[in-house]
């Protein structure tokens, strides 16, 4: 379990970053936290030619929490964004979901944009990014450009950024008014990828009533995808809202496949358990901040 | 004798080192050896029709390639059938590397060395190796069915069918006031040491010796193979296990073929060659252990008595058989437990499917019988609607039946005759400790909470320490230290530090002046290994012996110094003095500098024992007839049969219905290894094991798919629990000394692992009221039994709601 042979560059600059990303084309690979990639090349299921290494890159460290969202920078471990109070009141589900990343340890490296940028739907943060209804900045040679959710993620491991690029931040858009989140997930083993994870939005309408449910899930189909569950419970108050019957609304919604943990029939069942144990924990903090 | 160490809970003097990065293990070993790597067939079955290494020579620092047409002379010939037996009748071994055709994914077929691992990895990855597909046969079922055979002349794929019985099993059943059957699976886990094999080999070609480092459980055997298939002199190959990082069974299999390969190299490369085994390689070059297919049909009366039990298992021994039917024999012996059987017939088929081999994995064997019997209880209890602790009461041998024989044959030849114990009083405490009457009261909180509790029990006798024999040195230096060796290895059990205690309390020294060496080859030469919980009963004993060989020459000499008889003289902290009799004394490390006389002072102490420093006797020898210069003794024990531990395990689950997540909320375990030489350290042994016994229940399992590929080959997705999956453990003993041996001691290490499985299925059962015939299950496939229609409700849940079953 060695590495096959590859050129190593740690650039001090973003632009320098890109001159090697140029420079070495298709066989160059970004490297931040190292926590998927490492693996990946140590297994040679990967084999760049060149590991472009971000970490000397300034800039890219910061977590910015202003009114309209989270700006997470691509050198942001995913304990420095758990531990961000401004950033946990912008966006909750930020610290909700980065607490259900692996251990301490790939915590401490393992960074969020990279893990968005590796695109594993078994991830809590590209689904968060989804729910959330986030973006991407890609730095290239032609300048920056926002890609946003639903264009970045293609399919399992796939993103839509080609050629010479760097992410280097992700966005996460506020919490809208009167609404709460909740995240949660099962694993066989804690800390492991989950089973099954859903990550959950709940807006309610000036009435106190339910407005609008949307609804993500990790391990769940081949890309992010965020389920409209608003019809289920529409108008609804907090306290007898029918969260089971979101819950049955949203295992119509999935397409989940099966492997050696979890049948297709286990996922399904585990999103409408997840989803209206999730529901009814973000419809009272929902309730918290409409009081507010 | 001060025995004031022994059944104290010394505090293992090895873990400051380990823990502190301290160890050397065997990657530790050789910076500067150069590197072996391995291409595996990545097929189940095949045919090699060519190897192709062209692509591979000219990667820079590539030193050399070996193929089957390397091997010469007996490295040409398969692998030993380690342990033969007559009902064996079909062995097969592989070849150091593949000849010709490939049984598993993983098998090595090529070597490669280069001058550091990466580069060795590059170079393997550039051969290119043809294969010609061949039948695959995967799990006992397709075993049996034999559509495919593993190796082509074995048509029907059966390796031994091994049987035993203790009487006319048909007529008994046939007279049995009620009888039932029932078929149950239990699937493959493996040993998973956080280290994995590794051997380094360096040969002086002046000296023309072999110096092998090896990650072994066995280094005096190891050194016997390679001498053997080297051709080299015993004399001129000394192996050495270093610190290993776990064992748990996979490393007393030997020689594997790196062990051979390795050495090899490095005597033809005439430079240092190492091979640390990766993950990968182990999950698919190692070992597994556990899948059986058992179909059980017992009889007994209408209390639930026993009357006879015939058991018809289906062993996957995997694509060979270097271990024999070590594990089918355990299974079937110690199936029986503690339980009186009127009779018994068991019939084991070890048969061969094209995956890794099977050889022991702590417990070997025992927990595939433990979950036959113990399920068995359980069905007797149900069908009789009686309380599962008192169907097990009725048939427990009782303290006054021993030694109790239970006319079977037990895997070290020997016959299984219980030396000692107390097995109602096991039940009694398990019961006490896990307030088995108060289980109705915690289901029914469970169920306030919207949870399903369970409870399981499951009881185990386990045969621990066999022959042939373990021997202990153990030596006094002019210095004061204490050398003690034995041969066989350690793998994190704590025998530095239970040895230490042994002799201490045998010989009156302090323990930090004893030095404990275990597995190396030039200390200690003949040994057997470290297995079936013996390290304790065996080299603990011999150890023993030696320390009392040395106290009663130590007496001797100083007896004559201090003009007493030896009886009247003890030693304590290292002085020896007449009992009653202050000032009358000698130190013991000067009685160790006289029991050497010298000619020659080479250093202050070794004065005391020139000639002319003290007057002798002119008309003695100044080393008697018979005695031998030095304070040393070496000796070994040989125990008649082996000795029988036992214990109780009993869990506590509750589990999620909307999720079917399954929590072991309690975990109770008596235990009984007869006396403790360190308690600390035997409970540490008993909460690794049950970390593995929940993990063989809930977790773990070797997921082949039906082209024999293994589909979890990582730590990703094979599922070894953390810490947070171990429950919490609570622990009673009880002390029921064996006969049988001079500390009274029966072996401690694998019993924790052995009614984990039992214990939990039970539970699981007990809490959902299906019928749980295949281990280990997940909440996934608990799901599936729980919406299933064809599952079998158990007469227990149809009384507990009145719908009856």
């Amino acid at each position: 379990m060695k590495p096959a042979p590859f050129r190593y560059a740690d650039p001090g600059s973003l632009d320098e970053a890109l001159d090697v990303l140029v420079a070495e084309g298709e066989g160059a690979k970004v490297l931040a936290g190292g926590q998927s990639l490492i693996p990946l090349l140590s297994m040679r299921l990967a084999a760049p030619a060149t590991l472009v290494d971000i970490n000397r890159v300034p800039g890219l460290d910061a977590v910015e929490a202003t009114g309209d969202g989270v700006r997470v920078g691509a050198l942001v471990r995913h304990r420095q964004l758990l531990e961000d109070d401004a950033a946990a009141r912008v966006q909750p589900l930020l610290a909700r979901a980065t607490a259900n990343v692996a251990h301490p340890a790939i915590r401490n490296r393992g960074t969020t944009v990279g893990s968005i940028a590796h695109a594993d739907p078994s991830g809590e943060m590209t689904s968060v990014l989804a729910l959330t209804d986030g973006s991407v900045t890609v730095a290239s040679p032609g300048g920056r450009s926002t890609v946003g959710w639903r264009d970045l993620f293609v399919g399992p491991l796939e993103t839509s950024i080609h050629g010479p690029a760097v992410v280097v931040d992700a966005f996460f858009p506020a919490l809208p008014p009167r609404s709460g989140t909740a995240f949660a997930e099962i694993a066989r083993r804690k800390g492991d990828y989950a089973v099954c994870g859903a990550g959950v939005v709940v807006t309610l309408s000036d009435d106190r009533t339910v407005e609008r449910v949307t609804a993500s899930y990790i391990s769940v189909g081949l890309v992010p995808e965020v389920h409209d569950l608003t019809e289920a419970v529409h108008g609804q108050t907090v306290e007898q809202a029918d969260w089971a019957a979101a819950g049955a609304l949203a295992r119509t919604l999935v397409d989940p496949d099966g492997d050696l943990h979890a049948s297709a029939d286990y996922r399904r069942l585990l999103v409408g358990v997840l989803t209206e144990r999730t529901l009814a924990d973000a419809a009272v903090e929902a309730l918290e901040r409409t009081a507010a | 004798m001060t025995t004031k160490l022994f059944g104290e809970p010394v505090r293992r003097r090895e873990d400051a080192r380990l823990i502190t990065g301290k160890g050397r293990y065997l990657d530790d070993i050789g910076a500067q050896a150069l590197a072996a790597a391995f291409v595996r067939s990545p097929h189940a079955h095949a045919r090699i029709t060519d190897i192709d290494v062209e692509g591979a020579l000219d990667v820079e620092g590539l030193v050399a390639i070996y193929t089957y047409e390397d091997l010469t002379g007996p490295m040409a010939e398969p692998l030993p059938v380690l342990i033969p037996h007559p009902q064996l009748h079909a062995p097969r071994t592989g070849y150091p590397l593949a000849n010709g055709e490939v049984n598993h994914v993983g098998e090595p077929v090529v070597m490669v060395v280069a001058t550091d691992r990466y580069i060795a990895e590059d170079a393997a990855e550039r051969i290119v190796v043809s294969y010609e597909e061949l039948p695959v046969v995967v799990g006992v079922d397709a075993a049996r069915d034999a559509a495919a055979a593993v190796h082509e002349e074995i048509p029907d794929n059966v390796a031994a069918r091994h049987h035993q019985e203790t009487g006319d099993v048909e007529a008994a059943l046939a007279g049995s006031p009620r009888t039932l059957s029932f078929t149950q699976y239990i699937e493959r886990s493996a040993c998973m040491p956080l280290e994995g094999k590794g051997v380094h080999a360096r040969w002086d070609p002046a000296d023309a010796s072999l110096r092998v480092y090896s990650s072994t459980q066995a280094s005096t055997s190891v050194r016997a193979a390679i001498a053997a298939k080297l051709e080299l002199s015993l004399e001129d190959v000394e192996v050495i296990a270093p610190d290993v990082g776990g064992g748990f069974g996979v490393k007393i299999v030997h020689p594997w073929p790196e062990e051979l390969l390795v050495p090899m190299a490095a005597i033809r490369l005439g430079h240092e060659v190492k091979w640390a085994e990766d993950r990968r390689e182990h999950f698919i070059g190692s070992a597994h252990e556990r899948q059986q297919r058992q179909e059980i049909t017992v009889g007994f009366d209408d209390e639930g008595r026993i009357t006879a039990l015939d058991v018809h298992a289906w062993h996957d021994n995997g694509a060979y058989t270097p271990y024999g039917i070590i594990v089918p024999i355990v299974t079937a012996t110690q199936l029986v437990g503690p339980y009186a059987i009127p009779v018994y017939r068991v019939v084991v088929e070890s048969v061969y499917t094209n995956t890794v081999i099977v050889t022991p994995y702590r417990g070997a064997g025992r927990p595939q019988g433990c979950f036959a019997m113990e399920r068995t209880m359980d069905r007797i209890a149900d069908v009789l609607g009686l309380d599962r602790a008192e169907v097990r009461r009725r048939n427990l041998i009782q303290a006054d039946q021993f030694p109790y024989d239970h006319h079977l044959t037990f895997q070290d030849g020997r016959p299984v005759i219980y030396d000692s114990g107390d097995y109602p009083g096991l039940l009694a405490k398990l019961e006490a400790l896990v307030d088995w009457p108060g289980i109705e009261e915690r289901r029914a909180e469970a169920a306030s909470r919207g949870k399903l509790l369970g409870a399981g029990m499951a009881l185990y006798v386990e045969g621990t320490g066999p022959g042939p024999y373990e021997g202990g040195h153990v030596q006094v230096l002019g210095s004061g230290k204490v050398l003690v060796s034995t041969g066989l290895t350690s793998q994190g059990q704590g025998h530095e530090t239970s040895f230490a205690q042994i002799v201490a309390s045998e010989l009156g020294v302090p323990i930090e002046d004893v030095e404990v060496t275990t597995g190396d080859t030039r200390r200690f030469p003949y040994a057997v290994g470290t297995f079936a919980s013996r390290a304790a009963v065996m080299s603990g004993n011999a150890i023993a012996l030696a320390a009392r060989g040395v106290r009663e020459k130590a007496l001797r000499i100083a007896a004559e110094v201090l003009e007493a008889d030896p009886d009247d003289l003890e030693i304590a902290d290292s002085v020896v003095g007449v009992k009653g009799t202050p000032g009358a004394t000698i130190p013991l490390r000067t009685v160790a500098v006289l029991s050497n006389p010298l000619r020659y002072a080479f250093d202050e102490a070794a004065k005391q024992a020139t000639q002319f420093a003290r007057a002798g006797s002119d008309d003695k020898p100044p080393v008697a007839e018979g005695d031998a210069p030095g304070l040393e003794h070496r000796d070994y024990y040989s125990p008649i049969r082996s000795t029988f531990a036992s214990g109780a395990h009993a869990a506590v689950v509750e589990i999620d219905p909307t999720t079917w997540e399954i929590d072991v909320v309690s975990y109770a375990v008596v235990h009984d290894c007869g006396n403790v030489v360190n308690p600390m350290i035997v409970e540490g042994q008993v909460h690794g094991g049950v970390a593995q016994g929940v993990a063989g229940a809930l977790y773990e399992r070797m997921a082949y798919d039906a082209d024999g590929q293994l589909q979890n080959a990582s730590f990703m997705d094979f599922l070894m629990p953390y810490a947070s999956e171990v429950p919490d453990v609570v622990i009673d003993h009880q002390q029921t000394p064996s006969p049988l041996n001079p500390l009274g001691i029966k072996g401690a290490g694998e019993a924790g692992v052995i009614p984990g499985t039992a214990a939990i299925a039970s539970a699981i059962e007990d809490a959902t009221g299906r019928r749980i015939a295949s281990m280990p299950i997940s909440p996934t496939e608990l799901y599936d039994v729980m919406r299933s229609p064809n599952a079998e409700l158990t007469a227990a849940a149809g009384r507990r709601t009145g719908v009856g079953a």
